[in-house]
């Protein structure tokens, strides 16, 4: 066995691990913590497949930028635990009977020869001069580009949507119109009132 | 290495939506809340500039640009100019329902518009990823416009329904793709295509992909046992948007389709056939079965097009030309129908009541003659009785049953559409024989009247003539094979 299997070895038993836990854990925050962890061996794993760049940006974005808010949100929100979990275990001898049918159809699949090591050879290292981020923007620029265009298409509607759907304009809101404030007159804020003199007695 | 820039010609039609739609969002954006017609009006105009680039692109040869992603023949063209009429007379139909209800924003338009072009790529696209972005694109723009009454409970759950659904649906879908990747090594439709002809495949597993790809393609069909989610979303969204779901999006469907198990996995026939024989019965039984039973008309509907998308799987199965030319006939006179139909419930709907009932129909040959008479062309025309084009759409597809041997298929199609045509009936029962529950006059915009008025005279005039669409079908899928 050498140091990179030894590697692979321990990433993914701490993979499986913690994606376990991030299903099983009874707190929400313990959850994402763990799906962060399993990010970052994941993120490992793909270091050893020589994909770097993809590694980089599971770190960056996912840990980074999508799990923060993630976490946010589960701080933020007030779940209900024990209204997620009802009826769980009622439901439970279906599922399980179903992802076990499922998870034996596909282990048949993958455990066959068509996934075999002889059919999928370990493809050969590649240099130490070779940029696997250079190679991913040539072909993410020119030959997928159609798909890269409509993926940014598909971000645009996200963002129309989710305006769509949760911007209200209030009536009663507070905010100020500040080109109004500037152009304010004398006349509308101040009131001149003419009064008789009062003696002072 | 060098890199030549790809040929964006075929693709201007695409291009052309993809700036409008932003041409759209920004004067929508500086017109402000009263001058939403600005909005409308351009969006009817990016959908002629559409139509424009695209009839001038006609033409009998199959282009492919973008890398062999995006495929231009003689099929695109043909639905993607059913595709612009189609969300044309959508948006005439429901300018009126959306602004008494209060969701004529300027989102309301820019989503149709993001729709609209999702359909466009899933019909033009060779390759898996862009089959699968266009869905994409498609289905987001519509769970946003289903949510678009968002004060409301039913349109707020439907929207949750068809959302965890639907994303259900693209999860097997991909999953299924993914292994077809795995078998084949390419994400070209053309290449997997051949990998699978020249047997370098393993067959095993691209069975296992080709499942979870029909299971996908039947939840976005709506065909059973995965209709589940129509009924709720017809009833709960609003009308307007109802007829949108309800129309375009199934001719997109048939392309992709098309597209993928026929072009990409068209030499599996004889796994796939199976399976959709299996969905086309259920979807007769089960949608013609359960319409009965309900009293809510849009619910009706729904399983009115779990039937009917039965009957389009049923033009599949032949697996020829025949088989897909009456399909695509099939979906074809079923977007002119569903547009219609739905058009009546929101001439009946007003400024604070919606008619949703079966009742609401009651006596309407008393309030409105014309209207009756055109809801009964539509209902004779769905029921599928002759001379209306109905009729034809269901003799071209059980044709073609029949021609490749499946007998008792269509025996059982005749059976469970003799059971639907009960349904349809009763409403033309109700509108003649009952008497009305109102007298309030049925007051629409004139455009509204003149378009349902050439919908059902279209319904019967292709019922009449319908050699020039069943050739327009034959020429289409001729041309694209």
């Amino acid at each position: 066995m050498n140091f990179q299997d030894i590697i692979f070895y321990v990433f993914s038993a701490i993979l499986i691990v913690s994606a376990l836990g991030v299903v099983t854990s009874r707190n929400p925050v313990y959850s994402a913590l763990l799906l962060v962890l399993s990010f970052i061996t994941c993120a490992g794993l793909w270091l050893l497949l020589e994909a770097e760049f993809l590694a980089i940006t599971l770190v960056l974005v996912y840990v980074g930028a999508v799990m923060v808010l993630f976490l946010f949100v589960v701080m933020m929100l007030d779940i209900n635990l024990a209204r997620l979990r009802e009826g769980f275990w009622r439901w439970f001898p279906v599922g399980g009977i179903i992802a076990l049918v499922i998870v034996a159809e596909i282990a048949l699949i993958m455990t066959g020869s068509y996934f075999s090591l002889e059919e999928m050879p370990v493809p050969e290292p590649k240099g130490a001069d070779y940029s696997n981020t250079k190679e991913l923007g040539r072909l993410l620029y020119t030959e997928y580009v159609y798909a890269f265009e409509l993926a940014a298409v598909l971000l645009l509607v996200a963002m129309v949507a989710a305006i769509a759907l949760t911007l209200r304009h209030r009536d009663d809101k507070k905010s100020l119109d500040i080109a109004k404030q500037v152009s304010v007159k004398k006349d509308e804020r101040l009131r001149i009132v003419s009064m008789p003199a009062e003696k002072k007695d | 290495m060098n890199f030549l820039p790809p040929d964006f010609s075929p693709a201007y039609s695409e291009i052309f939506i993809l700036v409008m739609v932003c041409v759209v969002m920004l004067a929508d954006l500086a017109a402000g809340e009263k001058k939403r017609y600005i909005a409308y009006w351009l969006t009817q105009l990016t959908l002629i500039g559409c139509a424009f680039l695209t009839f001038t692109s006609l033409s009998e040869e199959t282009t492919f640009t973008f890398s062999g992603m995006f495929v231009d023949d003689t099929m695109a063209d043909i639905l993607k100019l059913m595709v612009y009429a189609t969300v044309s007379a959508v948006l005439i139909y429901s300018y009126t329902y959306v602004s008494d209800r209060g969701i004529l924003t300027g989102e309301f338009f820019s989503l149709i518009l993001f729709a609209t072009m999702g359909m466009m790529v899933m019909i033009s696209a060779s390759h898996l990823l862009t089959l699968y972005i266009g869905l994409e694109l498609l289905s987001l723009s519509l769970y946003a416009m289903v949510a678009l009454r968002r004060d409301s409970f039913e349109a707020t759950e439907a929207a949750m329904k068809f959302f965890v659904l639907g994303a259900l649906a693209s999860g097997f879908l991909l999953y299924g793709m993914s292994m077809v990747y795995g078998a084949t090594g390419s994400l070209h439709v053309q290449s997997i295509a051949d990998a699978i002809r020249s047997e370098v495949a393993h067959h095993e597993v691209l069975v296992v992909g080709l499942v979870f790809i029909v299971a996908g393609i039947g939840f976005k069909l709506s065909a059973a046992p995965f209709h589940m989610w129509a009924p709720d979303v017809y009833q709960g969204a609003p009308t307007a948007i109802t007829l949108f779901i309800g129309s375009a999006p199934k001719l997109a469907a048939f392309a992709f389709v098309m597209r993928l198990l026929i072009d990409g996995l068209g030499d599996m026939v004889a796994d796939w056939q199976g399976m959709l024989v299996i969905m086309a019965v259920l979807s007769m039984a089960i949608g013609n079965i359960a319409a009965i039973a309900q009293t809510n008309i849009k619910r009706m509907l729904a399983y009115s097009t779990i039937s009917h998308m039965g009957f389009v799987l049923l033009g599949f199965i032949s697996a020829d030309w025949n088989g897909y030319s009456s399909a695509l006939f099939y979906v074809i006179t079923y977007v002119v129908m569903t547009l219609g139909t739905f058009a009546m419930i929101m001439i009946l709907s007003r400024s604070g009541f919606e008619a949703e009932n079966i009742s609401d129909f009651k006596g309407l040959s008393k309030r409105n003659p014309w209207y009756a008479f055109m809801t009964l062309i539509l209902m004779f025309s769905l029921a599928g009785i002759p001379p209306m084009v109905g009729f034809y759409a269901k003799l071209a597809v059980l044709q073609a049953a029949v021609n490749a041997g499946f007998i008792w298929v269509a025996v059982a199609a005749v059976l469970f559409s003799l059971i639907g045509a009960f349904y349809y009936l009763r409403i033309v029962k109700l509108m003649y024989f009952d008497a009305p529950e109102t007298d309030t006059p049925i007051i629409v915009k004139s455009d509204v009247k003149l378009l349902f008025s050439a919908n059902g005279l279209a319904v019967l005039l292709l019922g009449l003539f319908p050699q020039s669409l069943m050739g327009l079908s034959l020429y289409a899928i001729q041309n694209s094979m």
